[in-house]
């Protein structure tokens, strides 16, 4: 018989022993975001040309162990504890196989202490793609594998749980919509995994000597299906977040329900394809096969986003409205909670990664744009504005949420962690705009000084380009002091956090609705001015944006 | 309330929204025929350098 105990704020029932697996794993997660970060840190102030702090061989094993333990560790452990928290605690069920969940765990924690070992040791900084034919240490690979083994657990533990809770009928109909939104999360997962694994089994058997070769542009195909798709996963876990995060605070629901699923079966299919951005300047490949996979078969993804991006603040303005806030365009959003962490991080994730890294990501994903800025800096700059202060600026705001239900501890530091996400939202926000911008004048993507003082050929970068790069060293150090206050705020709540109440809530009257997050149905309003004017001006940014990338390629690259 | 418990037909739809490995198929089998297999035969059809 499973154990049982009844959240007292949310009066949702939590299993026991799926708890223990979603502090364990989120916490692991801060974990190593904090040393990551550190990592970041020391990669920052190498990339910040007056300060250029690191050698050569430590700046790029910096690099390696920031890449591995910020892109797929933090993220990775962290979409762990939301898996297991949306199948056991919003659908208040017990979790499947709870014995495999720490056997997943610990392949996990191994996996990545192997790799971080192997990363230290100095012969692995291969960077996080890790492109043969550059060789790492075998137990750099093996790691990794161990990682992914773990999480492939999670994976069908996740899905094992949905079955469980179907089968004993602790929901009715669909699954709620942040649960499908999980769902989706942990189906791309699945692929990422499956594809990271038939990569890097065999380039682990190559480093060990039992495979002689490895084709390099195969291994780019077949690793970018693991690497991009990384991120994919990130993309559907944070939305889902964002859901949780309207519908917890505001008992918001989406505009259309059906509208929103619909938008997630998009991701299902044409997410993860995308991988073939990081092909798009390989002689070898078609380009058919660039064009319809970076489209995200022609944008239908994109559209997903779109809608998301539309309906997520849309159900907070309906929310906000129905109680009240009508005043002009924007009084609901005038009036929501900045001073609350939970929901300033949820909403500057919201617009940081649609403005930043959405209009660029989309952008820089086609064909003829991507030459101005293939493998500059302005890749990070793109993936920075996405899974920092997308991803992680979500899982920060919603981490602020589980420590007073979850961890049952008030917050430490309660006005460090008011302000938090905007010093590391807009730290992180800046940074990745003027590494874009810095890309965009030609900065490599990883070379270790753009100045090339030991280069056979100098090349002179633009004085805007040492300028942006210096820019971007100062609001990445912000970024990382925005950073520390999460870990300092997280670990401190848990440490000497006031404890709270584990007295369970009034058990709730037969038939009483669940909690927004939990349960189904629409806002039941289309009337979202203040939404569709935001949208608009998103919009105008878009099209502005994609077109002075066209103008500006027509200007380096003259045809006549 | 669920469409069932009425004795309503569930569109073919939401079917497919609700069964979860349905969906872990489509969201394998597309991006393994779209990018990993078309890929990988792209670059098994080139020709090696002599």
């Amino acid at each position: 018989m499973a154990d049982f105990r009844t959240c007292p704020v949310t009066g949702l029932k939590v299993h026991l022993e799926g708890e223990k697996l979603i502090k364990w794993n989120a916490v692991t997660a801060i974990v190593f975001l904090l040393i990551g970060g550190l990592f970041g840190l020391l990669v920052v102030l190498t990339r910040w040309p007056e300060v250029h702090l690191l050698p050569a061989d430590l700046f790029y094993m910096a690099l390696t162990a920031h890449g591995a333990l910020i892109l797929v560790v933090w993220i990775v452990f962290f979409e762990v504890a939301v898996l297991y928290f949306c199948c056991t605690v919003l659908l208040q069920s017990r979790l499947a196989t709870p014995k495999w969940g720490w056997v997943g765990y610990w392949l996990m924690l191994i996996g990545t202490l192997i790799t971080t070992v192997a990363v230290l040791q100095g012969n692995s900084s291969v960077m996080f793609t890790s492109y043969v034919p550059m060789q790492a240490a075998p137990h750099f690979y093996l790691g990794l594998i161990l990682f992914a083994v773990g999480a492939l657990i999670a994976c069908f533990i996740f899905m094992g749980t949905l079955v469980i809770a179907k089968d004993e009928k602790t929901y009715e109909g669909s699954l709620p919509l942040v649960v499908f939104g999980a769902l989706v999360a942990c189906i791309i997962a699945i692929y990422t995994i499956a594809s990271g694994a038939i990569i890097l089994i065999p380039t682990f058997l190559w480093s060990v000597g039992y495979i002689s070769h490895i084709d390099p542009l195969m291994y780019k195909v077949i690793w970018w299906g693991f690497g991009h798709s990384s991120q994919q996963i990130n993309v559907s876990a944070h939305i889902a977040v964002w859901y949780a995060i309207a519908a917890i605070l505001f008992g918001a629901k989406p505009l259309s329900e059906k509208v929103s699923r619909m938008a997630f079966l998009l991701y299902i299919f044409f997410l993860q394809i995308a991988s073939a951005h990081h092909l798009l300047v390989e002689p070898g490949l078609s380009s058919e096969y660039k064009i319809f996979n970076t489209s995200y078969a022609m944008y239908l993804a994109v559209l997903g986003s779109m809608i998301h991006g539309l309906t997520v603040p849309g159900c907070i303005e309906a929310a906000q409205r129905q109680k009240g806030f009508n005043k002009g365009l924007f009084e609901w959003l005038r009036k929501a909670p900045w001073g609350n962490p939970v929901f300033s991080g949820m909403f500057l994730s919201l617009i940081l990664f649609g403005f930043l890294g959405g209009i660029s990501g989309v952008t820089m994903g086609v064909e003829q744009i991507n030459i101005i800025i293939h493998n500059t800096i302005y890749v990070p700059g793109h993936f920075h504005a996405t899974v920092a202060t997308g991803t992680t600026l979500a899982f920060m705001a919603l981490t602020y949420f589980l420590i007073p239900t979850l961890f049952r501890r008030s917050l430490a530091f309660p006005t460090m962690a008011k302000w938090q996400p905007y010093v590391f939202g807009i730290g992180m926000g800046m940074a990745a705009l003027f590494m874009m911008g810095a890309g965009t004048l030609g900065v490599s993507r990883r070379h270790w000084d753009i100045a090339f003082t030991d280069a056979a050929l100098k090349f002179n970068h633009p004085q805007a380009a040492w300028l942006m790069m210096g820019l971007a060293g100062i609001f990445g150090v912000m970024a990382v002091i925005g950073g520390a206050m999460f870990c300092l705020v997280a670990v401190g709540s848990l440490l000497w956090g006031e404890k709270l109440s584990m007295e369970p809530a009034p058990a709730p009257a037969a038939g009483a609705a669940k909690p927004a997050v939990a349960s189904h149905g629409d806002a039941g309003t289309f009337t979202v001015p203040g939404t569709f004017t935001l949208a608009m001006v998103f919009l105008i940014a878009f099209v502005l944006y994609y077109f002075v990338n066209w103008k500006y390629l027509a200007s380096t690259w003259g045809l006549s | 309330m669920s469409s069932s418990s009425q004795g309503e037909r569930i569109p073919v739809m939401q079917r497919i929204l609700d069964n979860p490995f349905l969906l872990l198929f489509i969201g394998v089998t597309v991006p393994t025929v779209s990018y990993t297999i078309w890929g990988i035969m792209e670059v098994a059809q080139l020709p090696v350098a002599k």
